[in-house]
């Protein structure tokens, strides 16, 4: 439709490698399409008729009394009417579509993994695999990811621009996200929720790998590093910024449920920081 | 004033719904609709005051659904089935429903313009509120006495929250009505004495529906539950 | 004895704040002196400080407007001279704990403090003219209302030298602001300034929807009033309905910071999210409380440069109207990504596309009106057409980020930063302008300076263009808001060019200052002896320039839409009605309740942001005194006797006969 100069291969939503994206390019493109076939129309039509009928101009017919016409009345409303019945039909199907926490159609079962926002970064967490890892997100190429994300601080809003939807990770909550990639490669992510301080640096990598890469990461990432217990949660929970990427060869069993529960009981006076008990043995 | 003084001595109420006479205050029955100019003072008061309240109560209906969307959110403390005590609630309607209608007979006797009856009215609606007001703080205390302060939990926050804030108003009525007392003594029935006790006299009944709001969603419901 | 203020609250460690501090604090200093020797405390003190007329209260809301306009202005400008510089390497200027005080504080300045302040101020010295009448229903809170917005202004500013302010966006989402991860006082700053500001917002509103049901001229029936008043009407309810929500929102997030409680904190069952709602329940009809008085002005401008009647009147008001009610229909639309699910997403994505059509309406009649019209490109009427051209710009990106998946990649970036500031610039400060110059003339007696306001003009419009389109570019590329430093180097040009637009707009400002001085100067020449400089057609343009008092001598009798428009035909046709019988006229005496109320709030709220709990009571016993003080007065009236009614008004007439007829009696 519109030429994405200069927006294409510069990491934005008008360059998605994967269906979510893709769709959701279509939709804004479509959207703005259907719109700019009447703005358009409009901006010139405003400017046209101002200036044909500047006072300077002799040649205009002036009606000084003309301020009513049913007819017209009629297309004015109905026009963005119209407009707004066929964008509301996009609008709707587009939601039900691309809902986030609707699993994605596809023959592979899908990548489980679990976000957690911390201040400021991100800890992605492997049930399957056993493994969790710190501002960087590995997934294979063509396999649906099905995410689900909470925040151990304050709000945040997990993204990765070229492959779509983003979502709140918001603490005390679990949200529900489902993405995939179709392109090898390495996409930059972010919080698009301002948290503090330390947000401007709260950037994290997506990589994109061919499965048997992925499989070799995650056995690596087994393989060594320090286990996220306890102690190691409370260490990367206290507030940083700029955190390189680094992996954990074991994570404590129901750490993510822990920091999502709802139910945390209001800190012992004196206690700076709440952790979740369940993380104790 | 002369024309407004006029309008308050006139034996019987010129504004109430049904019964407008031909001209109020010197102006055309149809004033402040849009024909015949400007409403007379003691319909703007009136109207800018319903006003007022209707965003008090759009305030009150904010803190009453943050208190829905709470209310289960009791962390493990109390729940309202465990703390409310439906009796202590019950004497605290009643005074608060039988101070309204003292204040309804404060204000039948301004209308008579009597001075004795009014203030009689205005000390009996004073004192109601002010058993409402001790009772409540007499609950909050029991209730934070036994560890189920606004901190414990976030139901008891909004619980706090919207009962206090219609305590609170309770409270700044009864120090209205200690000016009303102490103007009416010193001034006797002026225009703008009467146009603030209507005032009052409206804002004291939207304290009693905005309780009985409360009574229905926090205790009883919260009983029930 | 002072709380947790020590001198520590002064930043003597951080250059950028001490000197801007300094400059202000020197400025006003110098301000305030020059007044003391010049002697015009006295003058001022009578005429304008306890003034309750509601001529003088609009202008003074005006200029708060303007002033803090600056102030707004120059964060804006620090963001964007950073953010051209901290990219890679590069870290810019501001260290991210000033540059989040920093775009905090310009969102919240630019919405509390520069906009609301112009629009009721515009709303306030226009409303009561065009509608026949004297004052408002309530001209002592009314000046209550202006106070405490100036309350909430001095504290917000005190915060540029005492303290901090908030590092949380202009929002405060909790759990960001809470005590838990903002702990020092800058939320505080922020919610006290907000709630005396947003109380007298909330009086203003109740003041305005009492008058303009109540109180207007003979014959003014609800289809006879100008767009403006209605706009106006729309306008001060949405304040009544939603400015409590606001109160009782920041309310809890007071009592969790102060008191403990956890209505939105991460623990023991608070919900953030329900701060979210509630306070984006407020936040969208503030959006058409903005708006919708421009949209007025704009009706007010195109008509009157057109030479025509407003095109499909009652189709504006069913508009105007109907943005009214869906304003509150559409809050979620600013949080589709928290989750909610594909229904809820889709019904309030079409329920924001809905408001599309009656705004789209607006514009197609504005069109309409011009059509047929002869057109004048005063400097009004400039603003108006930018604003037709850039308002449906901003719309349309607006309609875009309605459709919830577009709003998925969309949200949060910089486009949505783009969008807003399209629709509040392009809408809502055109509209401020617009209505700036064309009343200004009514309010001061002489006309803006031609050259200098168009200049501003083209300086804001291109100035908008090369600072926010490039927003939106960014944005596409996922440049998210509220950061301070950036790694993509595809994003660097864009921010650039950014930053050059933001001085273009500066330029605009400057303009505009040097309008203002050079108007001023000039005054004599630029005189508008008429009362009806732009040939008006409401009835506020009946008036000399500036209006007495009293407005009107005698209420004006209407007979039709453009009340104005036909007392002036028939007086072409007939000559002048016969002169009126004068009576004398009571009018409210000036009060010092809304300055002294003002005083005590801003005492209060400084005592409670800092925690000086023997000043918060002192506070609030004073105010008590105020108000029992207040009730005791006795007159509250004073008479301006017929002779002196007859005088002004007689005075009125000859200009009119002898200045307004015969130029309207050539040939058009």
């Amino acid at each position: 439709m519109l030429a994405s100069w200069p927006l294409g291969g510069c990491g934005g939503v008008l360059d998605p490698q994967g269906p979510v994206g893709a769709a959701e390019k279509l939709i804004l493109l479509n959207s703005l399409g259907i719109m700019l076939a009447i703005v358009v129309p409009t901006i010139l039509a405003t400017l046209g008729v101002a200036w044909w009928f500047r006072a300077s101009n002799r040649r205009a017919v002036y009606r000084p009394d003309w301020e009513y016409s049913g007819r017209i009345e009629l297309v004015v409303w109905a026009i963005p009417a119209m407009t707004v019945l066929l964008l509301g039909g996009i609008g709707w199907a587009g939601s039900h579509l691309l809902d986030p926490a609707k699993a994605l159609a596809s023959s592979a079962a899908p990548l489980e993994v679990d976000v957690v926002a911390l201040d400021w970064k991100w800890l992605f967490i492997y049930p399957e695999q056993g493994v969790a890892s710190v501002n960087r997100l590995v997934a294979p190429v063509g396999r649906p990811i099905s995410l689900r994300l909470t925040s151990a601080t304050v709000m945040d809003s997990f993204f990765v621009p070229q492959l779509g939807t983003q979502i709140y990770a918001m603490p005390g909550m679990t949200t529900r996200l489902n993405l995939q990639a179709d392109r090898l490669g390495r996409f930059p992510g972010l919080s698009a929720m301002f948290s503090g301080d330390g947000f401007s640096r709260m950037s994290f990598v997506f990589d994109a790998l061919p499965d048997a890469q992925f499989q070799a990461w995650a056995a690596a990432a087994k393989a060594q590093g320090p286990a996220l217990d306890a102690a190691g949660y409370q260490a990367l929970a206290r507030p940083s910024q700029g955190v390189a990427p680094t992996t954990y060869s074991a994570v404590a069993p129901g750490l993510f449920d822990a920091l999502a529960r709802t139910q945390t009981p209001p800190p012992p006076a004196g206690a700076a920081v709440a952790m979740p008990t369940a993380m104790e043995p | 004033m002369t024309a407004a003084d006029a309008a308050v001595r006139s034996p019987h109420d010129p504004h109430k719904l049904g019964r407008a006479r031909e001209r109020i205050d010197g102006l055309p029955k149809d004033a402040g609709r849009g024909q015949g100019g400007p409403a007379p003072k003691r319909i703007i008061i009136a109207y800018g005051f319903w006003i007022f309240l209707l965003s008090d109560i759009v305030m009150f209906s904010a803190l009453f659904a943050a208190y829905a969307v709470l209310q289960g959110a009791t962390a493990g403390g109390p729940t309202g089935r465990q703390l409310f005590n439906l009796n202590n609630v019950a004497i605290e309607t009643g005074c608060l429903l039988l101070s309204s209608f003292t204040c309804g007979l404060m204000m039948v006797a301004a209308e008579a313009r009597s001075v004795l009856w009014t203030q009689l009215g205005l000390l009996i609606t004073g004192l109601l509120g002010l058993g409402f007001v001790a009772l409540e703080l007499h609950e909050f205390a029991d209730m934070i006495g036994q560890g189920a302060g606004p901190q414990r939990s976030a139901f008891l926050s909004a619980f706090f929250a919207l009962v206090g804030c219609h305590g609170a108003h309770v409270s700044c009525g009864l120090l209205w009505l200690g000016t009303m007392m102490a103007q009416l003594l010193a001034k006797g029935f002026r225009p703008t004495i009467l146009h603030r006790l209507m005032c009052f006299s409206l804002f004291w009944h939207a304290l009693d529906i905005i309780w009985v709001a409360l009574f229905t969603v926090v205790y009883l419901l919260g009983a029930i539950r | 004895m002072f709380g947790k203020l020590t001198w520590d609250a002064i930043p003597f460690n951080e250059p950028i704040p001490l000197i801007s501090a300094l400059a202000v604090v020197l400025l006003v200093g110098a301000v305030l002196g020059w007044i003391t020797v010049k002697g015009h405390w006295p003058y001022l003190w009578r005429e304008w400080i306890t003034s309750v007329d509601h001529k003088r209260i609009g202008v003074m809301y005006c200029l708060l407007g303007f002033l803090m306009l600056l102030r707004g202005f120059a964060d804006a400008i620090m963001m964007r001279s950073h953010l051209a510089l901290a990219h890679g390497a590069g870290q810019g200027y501001l260290p991210p704990d000033h540059y989040d005080q920093i775009f905090s504080a310009h969102g919240t300045i630019m919405i509390f403090f520069t906009a609301m302040p112009f629009v009721v101020g515009l709303m306030n010295f226009v409303v009561p003219l065009q509608l026949g009448i004297r004052d408002v229903a309530f001209p002592t809170f009314n000046s209550v209302s202006l106070w405490l917005t100036a309350s909430g202004v001095l504290l917000i500013n005190a915060s540029l030298v005492i303290g901090n302010f908030a590092r949380t966006g202009w929002l405060a989402y909790p759990p960001l602001s809470e005590l838990k991860f903002s702990p020092d006082v800058g939320v505080d700053y922020y919610l006290w300034a907000l709630q005396i500001a947003g109380i007298g917002t909330l009086l203003a509103g109740i003041n305005l929807v009492t008058t303009i049901l109540k109180m207007r001229a003979p014959g003014m029936g609800y289809t006879r009033m100008p767009v403006f008043c209605w706009t106006a009407l729309a306008a001060n309810l949405l304040i009544v309905a939603a400015f409590p929500v606001l109160t009782a929102t920041f309310a809890m997030l007071l009592l969790d910071r102060y008191l403990g409680f956890h209505f939105f904190t991460n623990e023991a069952g608070g919900n953030a999210m329900m701060y979210v709602n509630l306070i984006w329940i407020w936040g969208h009809p503030e959006v058409y409380i903005l708006a919708l008085p421009a949209f007025g002005v704009f009706s007010e401008v195109v008509s009157t440069f057109s030479g025509k009647p407003l095109f499909g009147y009652r189709s504006m008001i069913l508009a105007t109207m109907a943005i009214c009610i869906l304003s509150f229909m559409v809050w979620l639309h600013h949080f589709f990504t928290m989750g909610a699910g594909a229904d809820v997403n889709a019904f309030f994505g079409f329920a924001t596309m809905i408001i599309a059509v009656p705004t789209g309406v607006k514009v197609y009649n504005w069109l309409f009106t011009m059509y047929g019209g002869r057109v004048r490109f005063e400097t009004p009427m400039l603003w108006a057409i930018g604003f037709m051209v850039t308002f449906v710009i901003g719309g349309m990106t607006g309609v875009l980020m309605a459709v919830p998946p577009a709003d998925f990649v969309l949200h949060n970036s910089l486009f949505l930063v783009a969008h807003f500031h399209n629709v509040v610039i392009g809408g809502t400060l055109f509209g401020i302008f617009a209505g700036y110059t064309f009343w200004f003339p009514k309010a001061f007696g002489f006309r803006l300076h031609e050259g200098w306001g168009k200049a501003a003009f083209w300086c804001w419009l291109v100035g908008f263009y090369l600072a926010f389109m490039p927003l939106y570019v960014v944005g596409l590329m996922g440049m998210t808001r509220r950061m301070q430093h950036y790694d993509n180097p595809a994003w660097v040009a864009w921010l650039q060019l950014a930053m050059v637009g933001a001085g273009v707009i500066l330029c605009g400002i400057l303009c505009q200052v040097v309008q203002l001085v050079v108007s001023i100067r000039r005054r004599e020449a630029l005189r508008d002896v008429t009362g009806d400089p732009w040939d008006g057609r409401s009835l506020e343009w009946s008036t000399p320039s500036p209006p007495p008092l009293f407005n009107y001598a005698v209420m004006p009798n209407v007979e039709g839409e453009e009340a104005y428009w036909g007392i002036k035909q028939r007086a072409l046709r007939d000559g002048l009605a016969p002169e009126p019988r004068y009576a004398a006229i009571e009018m409210p005496r000036n009060s010092p309740t809304g300055f002294v109320t003002a005083f005590f709030s801003t005492v209060t709220g400084f005592a409670l942001i800092w925690h000086i709990w023997w000043m918060v009571i002192a506070g609030l016993l004073g105010a008590f005194a105020t108000f029992v003080w207040f009730a005791w007065r006795d007159e509250d009236e004073f008479e301006i006797p017929a002779d002196e009614v007859a005088r002004i008004d007689r005075e009125r007439r000859r200009v009119r006969q002898d200045v307004l007829l015969p130029s309207l009696g050539r040939p058009a």
